[in-house]
């Protein structure tokens, strides 16, 4: 395979990055949701450390330890099929019934991944309700699903590869 | 009788390959140095055994004996057999599975064993079966032969004759390694054959048995044990195609050990003239070039034993015509003159005749320090006058059968007693 | 990392890192057994046929739930209703078959080489399910994925396979697959009924010279089926004998490392080959491995359905 690597625009970084990421946790921390019979679910990859960060907030500022599951919807996507990445799982080991469920990912475009992720949600039993936090808002929806909680809207085109790093110290969001 | 002291005979040891005049002291049945101070001082229990002009073999062993209890007492018994055998200078024997009930059971081994045991005389090795009822159908549970003291396998007096049968119970029997023991025949070429077919079938007009029957089935069954890579062992080679198929096999690196019987060596079919049914066997008396043949694989190490196939049929089945009389003739009391003929005749020397007779056999079938005089090991010993002349008559045979051609001839060579496990036993 | 193969018809054809795949997958499709309703999307639309010609309990039904478990459709055909029973070759029942377009063929046949004879007629993906005494590859990257699951490095371990070596197409896949994986395998059976193994000749394969040099120290101990069949071809005296000379009993087992894993690929006889004691023991993982048989199956139709979408 010929990969020519294109060089990403940084559309925000520094600061301004974890001013957006205070507000976004401020928000859902703020909201109604409760804590003490919530999990948060983070969808696989790019949710995985904005869960992280999520639950760290919410022990230290509610003192609630709340769950953390992980989502891989590979099995549930609408487009048959896409080869399976080893190591990539879902992992949920309790009891979702009845409870809240923060559903977390890092960029929101289609909508599909977010289906996908529900219905997987469902195959586990039944939530009381689920919210949806992305960090980052790409329009260009092709289903009817809206998040609850929004880090920021960029507009980029459909081929544009939203990439958001927030795991290092440096934090950025770029486009390729 | 802890102790003995066997004085001032020629030791004759395969394993160590010495030959020498010296003493042998035996202590609670087991070969070991000579104590220096006792010796002197017959008070302190040692009973000593004369041995001066005699020669002193490991206790000679018979691989191949039909002893016919249980089922047919009439023709030999465990303790006529033994008898004969002790005339014969043997210490241990082995007995062939085609009693009534055959020997396919850990409770017929058991029987043989325990009957033995009774008896105390000489050390008996039973053979089990290498197929159920030796029908060649199924195999023997064959590792509950091993358990209960069966030391080989064979189904003599008939061959295997489904190939795949024979590559499959050599293969089990390799994991109990337990030696097989081949009755080599193609049975269909053999058909109503009596003797051997040549001239002496032509003349006495009786239907003849090719040697190539013989040679088929020894080649057939050492091209299994090659093929598999498994030990065999070839019973009673009588002929010079299967002489010369198991002396390239060794050639060949094939795990082949092969015995032939001191008829085979001594007579050939000439000996049937007067349709005499106690030459009568099989494999059969074979042509004067066998005969030879069989000297020349003695001599050159093709065979590694001398065993007797001794099988007692009773005077009444014997009376009868050569078509009609059972196969078979006895042989334990004349097989070590036999053998010393070929001494005498300067074929052999006596250190092959030890190996012939007692090392190969024991190590054939895996008996635990026998075999040789060495220290350490069991103190089965035969003692043997090879200057005593003798004539061997009906009325000395010691088994209940009658059935030998050697009656009337006169030998060079006799043993004297035996030692078994340090018993002292003499001809009666 | 993907397969680069259309079907599943020996162990042969894996490469180590080709086993790890399919055992990685088969541990992600194990999860969804925990789940409230054990099933995924994934194969909606496909077509699975499975077509056993020798009876079959575990394998067929594993099979089965696996399709299930992915939304396939599944179809068995029963070889004694079919028109098999009419005398249709093998040939023509898989030609027609196949016209109507299924997505794999799951086949089981007592003539070894089946898989691999169909897999040549068919665009659809081909995982024997069983052929003959060749190889039985899903069983394989079962018993491998359940010593995977206890055991780290596959590589030092040591695997007893005891029993009917010589007609067992699981002991033939196992012996591939363990072996490639770097485990040092020991073989025991009576000798007549153990392999001509001169394809082995230069890799850690051992002819043990008794059942407690095979089970001596042994991490994984492979118990395998003895057919009653085989009395019958003089491969063994009898079911009596086998069971006082061949049979893993407790004492036996207490050579073994102290965290043996006892496997057998089932039916058991249970006290012929095995200690009934012993199916009880927590030792042994015989119910593991059906579990994850259904996981390892799931796993083989979802990489095998994933090499189609890009190059079927």
């Amino acid at each position: 395979m010929n990969l020519t690597l294109k060089k990403g625009v940084i559309i925000f970084g520094g600061k301004e990055t974890d001013l957006i990421l205070d507000n976004f946790i401020n928000g859902i921390i703020s909201s109604d949701i409760d804590f003490s019979n919530a999990i948060i679910i983070g969808i696989k990859n790019g949710g995985v450390p904005l869960a992280g960060l999520i639950k760290n907030a919410v022990f230290n500022r509610l003192g609630i330890d709340c769950k953390i599951g992980y989502i891989d919807m590979t099995l549930y996507r609408d487009d048959p099929f896409a080869v399976k990445k080893s190591g990539y799982s879902t992992d949920l080991t309790f009891d979702i019934n009845d409870k809240e469920i923060l559903l977390v990912d890092d960029v929101i475009n289609s909508g599909r991944t977010v289906r996908a992720s529900i219905d997987e949600i469902f195959d586990f039993g039944r939530p009381r309700k689920i919210k949806l936090a992305v960090f980052v808002d790409k329009e260009g929806r092709e289903l009817p699903i809206c998040a609850d909680f929004i880090g920021k809207k960029i507009k980029a085109e459909k081929q544009e590869i939203i990439k958001v790093n927030i795991t290092s110290k440096k934090k950025f969001v770029e486009k390729i | 009788m802890d102790k003995i002291l066997i004085k001032n005979g020629v030791v004759v040891d395969p394993l160590t390959k010495t030959e020498i005049k010296r003493n042998i002291y035996i202590e609670n049945g087991i070969i070991k140095d000579e104590p220096s101070r006792k010796l002197k001082d017959p008070a302190g229990g040692v009973k000593i055994v004369p041995a001066d002009n005699l020669i002193v073999f490991p206790g000679l062993i018979d691989m191949h004996v039909h002893l016919r209890e249980p089922g047919y007492e009439y023709k030999e018994t465990i303790k006529s057999g033994m008898e004969a055998a002790i005339a014969g200078g043997f210490t241990s024997i082995c007995c062939m599975p085609n009693t009534n009930p055959v020997n396919d059971s850990k409770e017929i081994t058991r029987f043989l064993i325990d009957k033995a045991k009774t008896l105390d005389l000489i050390n008996l090795f039973p053979i089990g079966a290498i197929s159920k009822g030796l029908k060649g159908g199924s195999l023997a549970d064959i590792g509950e032969l091993k358990e209960s003291g069966a030391v080989a396998l064979s189904d003599d007096g008939n061959p295997v004759e489904d190939s795949a049968f024979m590559g499959r119970a050599l293969l089990y029997a390799d994991t109990f390694n337990l030696p097989v023991i081949s009755h080599s025949e193609d049975i269909k070429l053999r058909g109503k054959g009596v003797i051997n077919e040549g001239v002496m079938s032509e003349r006495l007009g009786v239907i003849g048995i090719p040697s190539a029957a013989e040679d088929i089935g020894t080649a057939r069954d050492i091209m299994l044990a090659g093929y598999y890579g498994v030990k065999i062992h070839i019973a009673h080679v009588s002929t010079i195609g299967s002489a010369d198929i198991i002396r390239r096999a060794k050639k060949a690196g094939i795990k082949v050990t092969c015995e032939t019987c001191p008829h085979y060596f001594s007579l050939s079919e000439a000996s049937l003239l007067d349709y005499n049914t106690n030459a009568k066997m099989n494999p059969p008396l074979r042509a004067e070039r066998d005969r030879k043949a069989i000297v020349e694989a003695i001599k050159d190490g093709t065979i590694d034993v001398i065993a007797t196939d001794h099988a007692p049929h009773s005077r009444d089945e014997k009376e009868d015509t050569l078509d009609a009389a059972p196969f078979g003739i006895i042989g334990l009391q004349t097989s070590l003159p036999l053998i010393l003929r070929l001494f005498y005749d300067k074929k052999i020397s006596l250190m092959r005749i030890a190996g012939l007779m007692s090392l190969n056999p024991a190590n054939i079938l895996n008996l635990d320090r026998r075999g040789s005089l060495k220290n350490g090991y069991i103190a089965d010993i035969t003692l043997v006058d090879i200057n005593k002349e003798w004539q061997f008559t009906e009325s000395g045979i010691k088994s209940i059968s009658k059935n030998s051609p050697f009656i009337g001839e006169k030998f060079k060579g006799k043993a004297s007693a035996v030692i078994v496990g340090g018993k002292l036993l003499t001809e009666n | 990392m993907s397969f680069q193969k259309k079907d599943l018809i020996s162990i042969k054809d894996l490469s180590a890192s080709d086993i790890n795949y399919f055992v990685e997958t088969a541990k992600e499709f194990k999860k969804i057994f925990l789940k409230d309703i054990k099933k995924v999307p994934t194969l909606r639309g496909k077509t699975v046929v499975n077509i056993f010609y020798e009876p079959s309990t575990r394998t067929r039904s594993s099979f089965e739930i696996a399709q299930k478990r992915l939304s396939a459709d599944s179809l068995s055909i029963s070889i004694s209703q079919s028109s098999v029973a009419k005398g249709e070759s093998l040939k023509d029942t898989v030609l027609n078959l196949d016209a109507m377009k299924p997505d794999a063929f799951i086949i089981r046949h007592s003539e070894s080489g089946a898989a691999h004879f169909i897999s040549k007629l068919t665009k659809a993906s081909v995982i024997n399910a069983g052929d003959g005494i060749n190889e039985h590859p899903t069983q394989c990257l079962i018993d491998i994925m359940t010593v995977a699951e206890e055991k780290k490095d596959l590589s030092s371990l040591k695997v007893a396979i005891i029993g009917d070596i010589c007609h067992s197409r699981v002991a033939r896949s196992d012996i591939y697959g363990f072996s490639k994986l770097g485990a040092d395998i020991y073989l025991y059976a009576p000798h007549s009924l153990l392999p001509r193994l001169t394809e082995h000749k230069n890799k850690k394969i051992v002819i043990a010279k008794s059942i407690e040099e095979a089970v001596k120290d042994a991490d994984v101990v492979i118990m395998l089926r003895i057919q009653k069949e085989r009395a019958s071809y003089y491969f063994i005296p009898s079911i009596e004998e086998y069971r006082n000379f061949f049979k893993l009993t407790p004492e036996l087992l207490s050579l073994a490392d102290k965290k043996v894993m006892v496997l057998h690929p089932g039916p058991v006889n249970r006290d012929v080959e095995i200690s009934g004691s012993i199916i009880n023991d927590n030792r042994t993982h015989i119910f593991k491995q059906v579990e994850n048989g259904v996981a390892v199956r799931m796993a083989c139709l979802y990489i095998l359905m994933g090499y189609q979408k890009i190059h079927g």
